[in-house]
């Protein structure tokens, strides 16, 4: 099986590379990209005006399986993935049961593989239960494939165990995904404290609620020698934490998400849970700060935290409904609008922080058109304006707050081992 | 012009604030005078749903409602099926059904009223929310301002207390402030967030400031049962630095209006002396709690002809 990509931009940060190129595919792994490939294939895809990239790669999504499957499943997750150009996605572990054991690692290996749609990756917790008392079973985890550990949802309050996790995880060689919230500091918050929390009415929860364990974890990770990825920063003085630290040499990394780069608290003006995530959306001025902060690479990874929930469990009280928004599906459109088109990133910036850059936190090989590298491939038009309809969206659930927003780019194909997933912008494995 | 809900002050233009005043001093008439009661809502039902406790709205809407021919229900919550965990649309949905042409809801969440109000058919009447607002009460307490003082442009208002749990503060700086009075919000710094300062009000933690040359001093409950991690130490400390006696009142006009939405914590807040004192029209305020609740409910039938 061949297939030829051609006279694409292709971006390649793995290789330095940005420019019109052919890719040749074959069994399922990438033979070369090269300027005017002239063999026959297969299958030929033209790609003149398009950006073909590494398989946009997600270090943070909920897929909801095993408990939860009326939000989400692997396979729906899946589906979301691969019309959202995602060719790897990682999923968190607040599943119930909890992934804290080899067990239920193999479940949700088994279900991605019986979906088959794209590679998903299971995260260990890092305490037993989440609970945040033990130690998961991160050996037997990690001998079961897991690829990274997190605490997603909350963090590990317990310094000294969330310190010797670190140092345990650092045997295995797998990154921690931090979630940093002290919840003593959010309290009954529902939104970003600030003007906009005191005109509506809802309790505030201020940025100290993040910072200080951005401060503190950073620390840990300093002492213990480990590397730490913060999950979906979102203010000011969390930015500045991790510039301070980046300069004395801490080894950390940190994502932002689409909402936190395109939202703001501002946006809050009905009560609407669809715009209720942790961390809340924040000031016009900490949005400008995480645009800045991915634009100088201080933030070096875009990611989802696609978070899929019922529509009972939205369509209620706004603090009785549960945090979170889907973003698989508008995920590269958000990015390439607001970032690309808004002069904070390049093409080439983007193609880094959702493939090349996570793909390196993953150390796994993938997010890379190499020579010889899986045939993890995303071709996107960056040219397509569209209105986003949550109808149109293919994951179960259909908690965003971007229906009705004009986006530009649109995900067209979606190549994962050489398969084609996702075809001029149809799902094809379902 | 009232739309088909009250969910707040917040979007209240000051004409209509207007509006609901002067039909209230008409329908005041209609407490002490039985003869003078009316059938102006056609037997619309209206049915009280409160999630949190209540004296005075709760009775004050059903008696409005009453005094104007309506039918008045109270769905008692700790005996309906929402203690079975149906949800408060599930709850708005069915009693649209059985023809419930009003809903008057107190609710413990901000936002509640409004999530009811774009799933039913039926106006709703937001008796309080969480922590957001409290409409009927400010415009009570504004009916009240308005009979004395004879209006709100430069007045000055000290509101006191819990601000950062008071949907009867917030409710009553959007009105007040948009027909051009001067608040202030005063209370422990713990109990008050500078961010308040969104809604036009001055924000302070000096009581003797505040009061200074007030022309209305507004008490409010110190919500113990809201409160975490302690704003402050105690009561007895609270009542000494922030509580206001009859000392402390002379700072403020001689004809100074003293208001408290009640439940009032005596000796807390407001020391018995200020309570009772010739410048309380605490009592007042609830007498007015009526016509104004009567006031809004014709003008929100008179909005919404397709409701009969």
């Amino acid at each position: 099986m061949t297939l030829l990509i051609k006279g694409g931009r292709v971006i390649d940060p793995a290789n330095g590379r940005d420019g019109i190129m052919d890719v040749f595919v074959k069994d399922g792994k990438i033979e070369r990209a090269a300027e005017n490939i002239e063999e026959s294939a297969d299958r030929v895809i033209d790609a003149e005006g398009k950006w073909v990239m590494p398989g946009l790669i997600d270090l943070h999504v909920h897929f909801r399986e095993p408990g939860f499957e009326r939000k989400e499943t692997i396979r729906t997750g899946s589906r979301a993935a691969a019309m959202g150009g995602f060719t790897t996605v990682c999923c968190m572990p607040n599943t119930e049961p909890v992934v804290d054991n080899d067990i239920v690692v193999e479940f949700v290996k088994l279900k991605a593989e019986r979906a088959g749609i794209v590679n998903v990756l299971p995260i260990g917790a890092i305490s037993k239960g989440m609970k945040g008392e033990e130690l998961s079973d991160i050996g037997r985890m990690a001998s079961a494939g897991i690829c990274a550990l997190s605490e997603d949802g909350k963090s590990v309050l317990n310094a000294a165990l969330m310190k010797n996790a670190m140092r345990y995880a650092k045997m295995f060689n797998l990154p921690i995904f931090d979630h940093c919230e002290d919840p003593s500091l959010t309290g009954n918050g529902q939104m970003n404290a600030g003007a906009q929390a005191a005109y509506m009415g809802l309790a505030g929860i201020s940025n100290d609620s993040e910072e200080v364990i951005v401060a503190r974890d950073m620390i840990l990770a300093d002492s213990a020698k480990t590397a730490i990825h913060l999950c979906h920063i979102s203010t000011k003085g969390s930015v500045t934490l991790i510039r301070q630290a980046k300069e004395r040499g801490v080894k950390v990394t940190a994502e932002a998400t689409p909402h936190h780069f395109t939202l703001c608290d501002e946006d809050i003006t009905e009560y609407d849970a669809n715009f209720k995530m942790a961390p809340p959306l924040r000031s016009k001025e900490d949005r400008e700060v995480i645009r800045q902060a991915l634009s100088d690479g201080t933030i070096e990874v875009i990611s989802t935290d696609h978070a899929p929930h019922h529509i009972d469990e939205k369509n209620c009280e706004f603090q009785n409904a549960l945090n979170g928004i889907i973003g698989l599906e508008t995920s590269f459109p958000l990015a390439n609008t607001e970032l690309v088109e808004g002069d904070y990133l390049t093409p080439y910036g983007l193609v880094e922080k959702m493939s090349f850059n996570p793909g390196k936190i993953l150390h796994n090989g993938k997010g890379t058109l190499s020579d010889g590298a899986d045939a993890d491939i995303t071709i996107a038009d960056p040219n397509e304006e569209y209105i986003i309809d949550p109808e149109d969206m293919v994951s179960k659930a259909k908690n965003t707050p971007f229906g009705g927003r004009t986006v530009n780019g649109k995900i067209l194909y979606t190549i994962v081992g050489g398969e084609i997933v996702v075809d001029n912008g149809v799902l094809i494995k379902k | 012009m009232l739309g088909k809900d009250l969910l707040g002050l917040r979007d209240l233009s000051g004409e209509t604030i207007m509006e609901i005043l002067t039909v209230a001093r008409e329908m005041k008439k209609k407490i002490d005078d039985p003869n003078l009661r009316d059938n102006t809502l056609n037997k619309s039902s209206i049915i009280t749903l409160f999630y949190e406790n209540s004296t005075r709205t709760k009775t004050s809407f059903m008696l409005a409602g009453a005094y104007l021919g309506g039918i008045v229900q109270d769905l008692g919550v700790t005996t309906s099926s929402v203690n079975k965990g149906e949800s408060l649309i599930d709850t708005g949905l069915n009693l649209d059904k059985m023809g419930v042409k009003f809903m008057i809801m107190r609710h413990q969440m901000t936002g509640a009223a409004a999530v009811l109000a774009r799933n039913v058919k039926a106006c709703v009447i937001n008796a309080g929310d969480g922590t957001n607002e409290h409409p009927t009460q400010a415009l009570l307490d504004m009916y009240t301002i308005y009979d004395y003082l004879g209006g709100f442009k430069g007045l000055k208002v000290v509101i006191l207390g819990d601000i950062s749990h008071s949907r009867v503060a917030r409710s009553n700086a959007f009105g007040l402030v948009r027909l051009g009075a001067d608040v202030t919000l005063a209370g422990p710094s713990t109990l008050i967030s500078g961010s308040m300062k969104a809604l036009g009000v001055k924000v302070t933690s000096d009581i003797k400031g505040a009061i200074a040359d007030a022309d209305v001093v507004m008490g409010l409950r110190v919500q113990f049962e809201r409160q975490k991690n302690m704003p402050f130490p105690n009561t007895r400390e609270y009542s000494t630095l922030y509580g206001i006696n009859s000392s402390l009142l002379q700072y403020a006009k001689k004809d100074a209006l003293v208001m408290h939405p009640g439940p009032v914590n005596r000796g807390v807040e407001f020391s018995t002396d200020v309570i009772d004192g010739k410048n309380s029209v605490i009592n007042i305020q609830v007498k007015n709690g009526v016509a104004v609740r009567m006031a809004i409910l014709k003008l929100l039938y008179e909005a919404n002809p397709n409701l009969i």
